[in-house]
């Protein structure tokens, strides 16, 4: 079987979408941009605190993957519920999620958002619509149905969305969830984050089916392949796929393709893929794409800059913060098992 | 006060919790136009339409997953499994996620879901089945357990567990479907709670811990030994699996000094086990004989009958078990 193409623009994706991208104003594209720039430096430090053996278990950084989550973030309203995988720091950040709590929690520290109990695999804050990334490959897809078929039941006009890799398509729950979503018109959003590794084995190696937007025309549903790594076309893909959602139309399958530009964890070897591989897609990547973009529109170099430079110290004292932040009391350990 | 069957008293918990709280939802398979397989469900969908009471395709995990999403958006959803051994199907949406949520989420979410089917032997349903499921269940923190023996106890912890703001797995044994019980008027509001057992015989030689259909099949047994052997059982309904209600055994084992823990999910390492553990942990000095647990033997229900009832923890292993405990 053939390697995967390592381009990340998809041609015929951007074309469906092309006559829309230039919807966004200046100024909010520089507010995903700095966005989009705090999501990289919270993993990059994130990475850097694993190096330094401060973070137990598994944790799984965005890194090339920012332009999904800041484009769906612009495109949902705040109380559109959001599912997602356990590499779902960056749709946490992007829905407005605190880098001092987020930090403070993968650490496992007492001002973490879940008291440091569920950790990197968790992320969540549901005043923020975030009702969960999850351990369990595509666990978290029929959750964002049932809240589809919630807002459905109430009759509210909320739609959900849920993000997966396309490693989650070869479970088993994924055929039955999308049948059902589709058969109740359910108002529910399939974003795909196809960075075209199921950890650390390529697409070419797990899927029988290529163009894997195409598995959700087996459902007759609305799919879509894009290039995800492009914020202005993930924030049109999805605003349509949430007015679809909210119309009765049912719910939209959206392949966002996208490179993983870390490894699949903290501290992953690395030996599947090369360095050239990596270099090569730095340069389709969603922060140089949207730089590009707003130099084109005449921003100012320096203004990057000093967004970035903005950013940085605040992460840095979001990192100091959780790092001199205090551990959760060990009488935690034995709360919240049930709700009382 | 009147009479009515098992399935008469959930199909009334089950309308009239949905008539009180909006929220409240049902899902599962053939549940809506067939009335369930069982006819739990039966009437549910003309009054309460196809928004609350949804039939599904045969897709355990999607539905139970998609129940636990719903129940995380604030909803009431009550997941029926057509057989309990589907469980399996859909195990991680009810273990890994309906049971951990809460903790895991730091207590940001919680899942108020019902899952509710039938499950045990009796009927030559065979290996695939027929399980009774309430000891795999009681290693889960998280999600509480019951299963009453009679309609009253049906209906009264049903009530509860729609009420409940945590994962509430409800059992109902299909051979106690047609039994028939005392059930108070419709328009009474009554439950029965969570966690707390209920002397069903009392009696002074030997408490026998049980519930659900084994309850019924121990009340026989008690009869015959009384008759037979002079042998005057106790015998305690659990109610609850989790929580398990220690109290409402030990203050039981004090009086009879004698304890006998019946159940048809596997004896080995099954809630029998965990009750006689905790009896010898907690109160050893109650004890005037070694108390025992009596479950299924390590093998799956067979279809044949004289097979089954060769397996099952039913009156004449019951009456045996207690013989000798008594000797």
């Amino acid at each position: 079987m053939a390697e995967p193409s390592l381009k990340a623009s998809v041609p015929s994706a951007k074309a469906a979408v092309a006559e829309a991208t230039a919807v966004l104003a200046t100024e909010q594209l520089l507010s995903m941009y700095r966005k989009m720039v705090l999501i990289r430096r919270v993993e990059e430090s994130l990475l850097d605190l694993a190096g330094s053996g401060k973070i137990g278990g598994a944790m799984h950084t965005a890194i090339g993957h920012e332009g999904a989550a800041v484009g769906m973030a612009a495109a949902l309203r705040p109380q559109d519920y959001l599912t997602c995988t356990y590499r779902g720091h960056h749709h946490s950040l992007a829905r407005g999620m605190d880098p001092r709590r987020a930090i403070c929690e993968v650490l496992g520290k007492a001002p973490g958002f879940a008291k440091g109990k569920g950790g990197s695999m968790h992320f969540l804050d549901p005043s923020l619509g975030l009702m969960g990334a999850n351990g369990i490959v595509g666990a978290q897809v029929p959750h964002a149905a049932g809240m589809a078929l919630a807002a459905k039941i109430r009759g509210d006009d909320r739609v959900a969305i849920t993000f997966f890799g396309e490693g989650a398509l070869y479970q088993g729950l994924m055929h039955e969830t999308f049948n059902m979503a589709q058969k109740w018109k359910l108002p529910v959003i399939f974003y795909c984050e196809n960075n075209r590794y199921s950890e650390m084995t390529p697409i070419s190696r797990t899927s029988s089916v290529a163009e894997i937007h195409l598995f959700a025309r087996a459902y007759g549903m609305e799919s879509v392949q894009i290039d995800g790594n492009n914020v202005e076309v993930v924030y049109e893909t999805v605003a349509r796929a949430a007015a679809r959602a909210r119309a009765g139309e049912g719910p939209t399958f959206i392949e966002g393709v996208t490179y993983r530009l870390a490894g699949h964890m903290a501290n992953d070897l690395e030996t599947y893929r090369s360095a050239e591989e990596i270099d090569m897609q730095r340069s389709y990547e969603p922060l140089t794409q949207l730089q590009q973009t707003l130099l084109g529109r005449g921003v100012a170099a320096d203004l990057l800059a000093q967004l970035r430079a903005e950013v940085e110290q605040e992460v840095q004292s979001a990192v100091e913060f959780a790092l001199e932040a205090p551990w959760p009391d060990v009488a935690e350990a034995y709360t919240d098992v049930y709700k009382v | 006060m009147r009479k009515t069957t098992f399935i008469q008293a959930i199909n009334e918990a089950l309308r009239e919790e949905m008539q009180r709280d909006e929220r409240v939802f049902l899902i599962g398979e053939d549940i809506g136009h067939y009335g369930g397989l069982f006819r739990v469900t039966r009437n549910l969908l003309d009054e309460f339409g196809e928004r609350r009471v949804i039939d599904t395709p045969i897709s355990e995990q999607g539905f139970m997953g998609m129940a636990v999403g719903a129940a995380m958006a604030g909803l009431r959803p009550i997941v029926e499994l057509m057989y309990m051994d589907f469980y399996l199907v859909c195990a991680d949406q009810i273990f890994n996620q309906a049971a951990k949520m809460h903790y895991m989420t730091g207590g940001l979410l919680n899942v108020p879901m019902v899952i509710r089917g039938q499950q045990g032997g009796g009927k030559g349903y065979g290996s695939q089945h027929s399980s009774s499921v309430e000891s795999t269940f009681a290693q889960f923190p998280g999600i509480k357990v019951v299963a009453p023996s009679t309609p009253y106890d049906a209906k009264g912890l049903l009530v509860s567990a729609i009420r409940d703001e945590n994962p509430v797995l409800f059992l109902e044994h299909k051979m106690l479907y047609f039994t028939r019980g005392e059930l108070p008027d419709a328009e009474v509001d009554y439950t029965v709670p969570i966690g707390k057992s209920e002397v069903k015989r009392a009696g002074k030689d030997l408490t026998l811990a049980t519930f659900g259909y084994t309850l019924l099949q121990a009340l026989e047994a008690a009869e015959e030994l009384q008759a037979e052997q002079g042998i005057d059982l106790e015998i305690v309904d659990l109610r609850s699996i989790t929580p398990l209600d220690m109290e409402g055994v030990l203050t039981s084992v004090a009086r009879t000094g004698r304890l006998l823990a019946v159940h048809e999910s596997q004896s080995n390492a099954g809630i029998g086990a965990e009750i006689v553990a905790r009896t010898y942990e907690e109160a050893p000095y109650l004890l005037k004989a070694p108390a025992r647990r009596l479950g299924m033997a390590p093998a799956s229900l067979p279809v044949s009958k004289p097979l089954e009832e060769e397996l099952l923890p039913w009156k004449r292993n019951i009456k045996a078990a207690v013989l000798e405990m008594m000797k």
